[in-house]
């Protein structure tokens, strides 16, 4: 087996640049396309990073003229837009093609061509909404990129408001990546339910397949009215319609139900396969198995559950009736129980075990502790009354930030280091690691800790600059200043990627003494991904073959 | 201190929110310091030993005593955040109607705000003057939110949590602000370019001077010699969109400017009315507020200076 897979791996190298370039662009192999989904949202981080800092650079403090406001609009559309849809959703997607097929013994995915298809719609979807810095302008000289915001409340984004194209670019760019998500959700069901491995039932998958699993249900019930309303708005826009045209009886709320029925669950959709990675990376680093699993995979399907009906948290500012709003409390607080445990497991985990802190463990204790905040600042708005002062205050922006940078990014991070050596062979450095973990914590800290404050002392978000005398000043400055570490933090890791890529340590199948399938084959794995289908009998079948006089399989 | 903190209530719904949410702050405080303590301690506690024998440690796959503590001990904690929350949201969002109330219209346009007094016959913009209300005997100014155009969002944090003025769908809050004084905020939606400057100030008048300034607000304007100022703005493009009660500018499209100069702002709180300022704001409001909905209105510098004396006159 192993001369077989030193012929397949070695013979692309010495092909031609062009030839290579098109086995990448015509691949229907998962890993491939898990790789292509994971460097086009890296590309996109860096454009996303960019337009924060210029955002950050304008309000480092007030009255500052930096941009003009409608370049400002345009950078929090921007990057809003370009950080869920080009980077989180990629990477979560990517992670999730490449980890799945191989966790669970199997080749590929259910549908290879459809994978494909997939990556490059939402690939398209990134050329569109880019191109709108060229192409929105169209032929009225108004536009630009979007400026609208992320989540685009109409009736902002009627002709009459939004002039140009800018806004048909966006409504373009989310419907095309929509029918990508739709397309690997749909594919990663099919891949779980039906190409497991003998011996693998539904209580025997990895954690990371469950929350997987789950997280593609929620992309398929979320990502369907939101591609259902860009096609309303569209129809709006150009057919005369007047489903969001307030000014001809539309309805700018019904907009924000679409919207908010998809951008809560999204939440969910990013934070679920964050859960997973840390629900591999902990027990392995903890040396343990994972406390509680079929709780943690009950309280998983309890979020993806409880997830659809909170979306009306996003408008306890819009006048929805007391009894509504009251409902609305209720579900929200509800799914801080099965999140909080969680948390609970995980650091039941740890405890009894040999934490080992190598970067992808760091990063996952960095997790835990910054979700923590972010689940209780979740918490006090939840309280409808409390959010009546907070909500679209900086207090929202840090909460949201706490949970997909703090809590996402981080075990995001994680798993870059922990499966970094199974997809390229060599292992990521591991002192610029540390350094990249420590820059990246202490920039995090300062940008998202003091974002709360302004929020507090009454400042609205997407506002391009701000009155002296009410106590913002500082805060903003701190926050500002904090983005150098981000900045240099990511800096190191991409220098990390690249250097480590090419002149890493070499990794060996199993560098991190591990229990899950994807460890059983070689670094990086052959096109089959296993030469023999693997039968398992335990959650952890390499903790079986490792110690055979003590297999889970006797306890679950 | 600053003037907009949420932690400095001076009005009936700011203070009940005050109080649920030192209530809540204190809870997720002490949830956090447990759990903290807890993560701290396994972090240090449970760290791999330098000389370690390399023996995997014991394997524990769960406990269901101890998942239901951690399921039971969350959920008592939320139901009580969840009946504190329920009482506030009756609190405020069904309030008494006192036969004293005030009722004031506010429509939100972009980048600023217009206030029609309906009992009292006043139309006003940017600056909301209310009475203050006395807890023996309340006054409380019940707001009618609308929208002319894009979602806007009303939000003096001292005064009242925020609510949407989104159009075709009016909405309503209230304040009873206890002290006199000027408190301030702004649009908290994004309404479109200059959604920054869309700024709030409510003066919260003692009961006498409140009663003058309606007065004051519902003098008309006194006909006099035809200005050479009130010439040139009433034959361009000014009426399109401003009114002066009285005479013959009857636009609705910008702020009402019958008491202009009773106003301590202009251009929605973005700067103070003086003659300067205005003088700017005519000639080149991007100056000021770039992108605002108010053009260049292209005059020689001698026409500047008599439309500018002009609106000087309007009290």
């Amino acid at each position: 087996m192993s001369t077989t897979t030193i012929a397949i791996s070695e013979l692309p190298a010495s092909r031609p640049f062009t030839l290579r370039l098109h086995d990448w662009v015509t691949t229907v192999d998962h890993k491939r396309l898990g790789i292509l989904y994971i460097l086009f949202a890296l590309v996109f981080l860096i454009a996303g990073g960019i337009e924060a800092t210029i955002m950050r650079l304008q309000l480092v403090r007030p009255h500052n003229d930096l941009v003009s406001p409608e370049v400002f609009n345009r950078m929090f559309t921007m990057h809003g837009t370009t950080m869920i849809f080009f980077v989180a959703m990629p990477l979560v997607f990517g992670f999730a093609n490449y980890l799945v097929p191989l966790m669970i013994g199997a080749r590929d995915m259910a549908f290879p061509r459809l994978n494909a298809f997939s990556f490059w719609m939402t690939a398209l979807g990134g050329l569109f909404l880019y191109f709108s810095f060229l192409g929105g302008d169209g032929l009225y000289g108004g536009g630009g990129a979007p400026d609208v915001g992320w989540f685009a409340y109409a009736p902002l984004t009627a002709k009459t408001f939004s002039v140009g194209h800018s806004t048909d670019y966006w409504i373009l760019s989310l419907l095309s990546s929509g029918i990508g998500s739709i397309g690997t959700a749909i594919n990663i069901i099919a891949t779980i339910l039906c190409m497991r491995c003998p011996g693998m039932t539904l209580g025997k998958m990895p954690l990371l397949v469950w929350l997987n699993l789950v997280m593609a249900g929620l992309v398929i019930l979320a990502v369907s009215p939101l591609s259902a309303a860009q096609i309303m708005l569209l129809i709006d826009r150009y057919l005369g319609a007047h489903f969001f045209d307030t000014q001809a009886g539309g309805s700018a709320v019904i907009w924000m139900h679409f919207f908010w029925i998809f951008g809560h669950p999204e939440v969910y959709v990013l934070v679920l396969p964050a859960f997973a990675f840390a629900s591999e990376i902990i027990p392995v680093f903890s040396r343990k198995a994972i406390f509680g699993y079929p709780v943690m995979v009950l309280a998983t399907i309890a979020i993806g559950f409880i997830g659809m009906s909170v979306w009306a948290h996003h408008m306890f500012t819009v006048g929805m009736s007391a009894g509504a709003n009251t409902f609305f409390v209720l579900s929200t607080m509800a799914i801080a129980v099965p999140t909080g445990i969680k948390i609970f497991n995980w650091v039941a985990t740890m405890w009894g075990g040999k934490i080992r802190f190598d970067a992808p463990m760091l990063f996952c204790v960095g997790f835990l502790f910054q979700f923590l905040v972010a689940g209780l600042t979740g918490v006090t708005l939840a309280v409808a009354p409390f959010d009546w002062q907070l909500g679209n205050s900086y207090y929202v922006v840090a909460h949201f930030h706490y949970v997909i940078v703090g809590g996402i990014l981080f075990c995001i991070f994680g798993a870059f280091y922990y499966w970094f050596p199974k997809a390229s062979g060599k292992m990521l450095n591991e002192t610029l690691g540390k350094l990249h973990f420590w820059l990246f914590t202490i920039g995090f800290h300062l940008t998202f800790d003091f974002m709360h404050v302004p929020g507090l002392l009454g400042m609205p978000r997407r506002i391009y600059t701000y009155e002296p005398g009410r106590g913002w000043d500082i805060w903003n400055l701190i926050v500002t200043f904090g983005v150098v570490f981000q900045a240099a933090g990511v800096l190191v890791f991409a220098c990390n990627l690249i250097w480590s890529y090419l002149r890493g340590k070499r990794a060996g199948n199993d560098p991190w003494d591990a229990w899950t399938l994807e460890w059983s084959t070689s670094s990086p794995p052959p096109m089959y991904n296993y030469a023999v289908i693997p039968v398992v009998r335990s959650r952890r079948p390499l903790w079986d073959l490792k110690h055979p006089e003590d297999p889970d399989w006797r306890y679950e | 201190m600053s003037p907009t903190s949420i932690f400095a209530p001076a009005s009936t719904p700011a203070d009940s929110i005050f109080g649920l949410s030192i209530f809540v702050l204190l809870h997720v405080a002490a949830i956090f310091i447990v759990v903290f303590a807890l993560l701290a301690y396994v972090v240090v506690r449970f760290r791999n030993k330098r000389h370690d024998d390399r023996s995997e440690p014991a394997q524990i796959y769960g406990s269901t005593q101890v998942e239901l503590a951690w399921t039971v001990i969350p959920v008592l904690i939320v139901v009580a955040l969840f009946l504190a929350a329920a009482h506030v949201i009756a609190s405020v969002q069904n309030p008494p109607r006192s036969p004293g109330a005030l009722e004031v219209i506010v429509t939100g346009h972009q980048y600023w705000w217009e206030y029609r007094y309906p009992d009292l016959n006043i139309v006003t913009a940017n600056e909301l003057h209310v009475p203050v209300s006395d807890p023996a005997n309340p006054t409380p100014t019940f707001l009618t939110l609308l929208s002319a155009d894009t979602d806007h969002s009303f939000w003096v944090p001292r005064l009242a949590g925020k609510t949407d003025l989104i159009p075709n769908h009016p909405n309503q809050m209230w304040i009873d602000p206890h002290e006199p004084g000027v408190y301030l905020g702004q649009c908290a939606q994004y309404c479109g370019t200059q959604h920054a400057k869309m700024l709030l100030r409510v003066y919260v008048q003692s009961r006498d001077e409140f009663e003058r300034w309606v007065r004051d607000q519902q003098q008309p304007v006194r006909p006099g010699v035809l200005s050479a100022g009130q010439r040139v703005f009433e034959s361009t493009a000014c009426v399109n969109c401003h009114t002066v009660s009285g005479t013959s500018a009857k636009g609705r499209f910008g702020p009402d400017l019958t008491h202009l100069m009773s106003r301590d702002t202009i251009a929605a709180g973005a700067a103070s009315n003086t003659p300067e300022k205005l003088r700017l704001w005519i000639k080149n409001p991007d100056a000021i507020k770039p992108g605002s909905k108010m053009p260049a209105m292209g005059l020689s510098d001698q026409d500047l200076d008599a439309v500018t004396a002009y609106l000087e006159t309007l009290h």
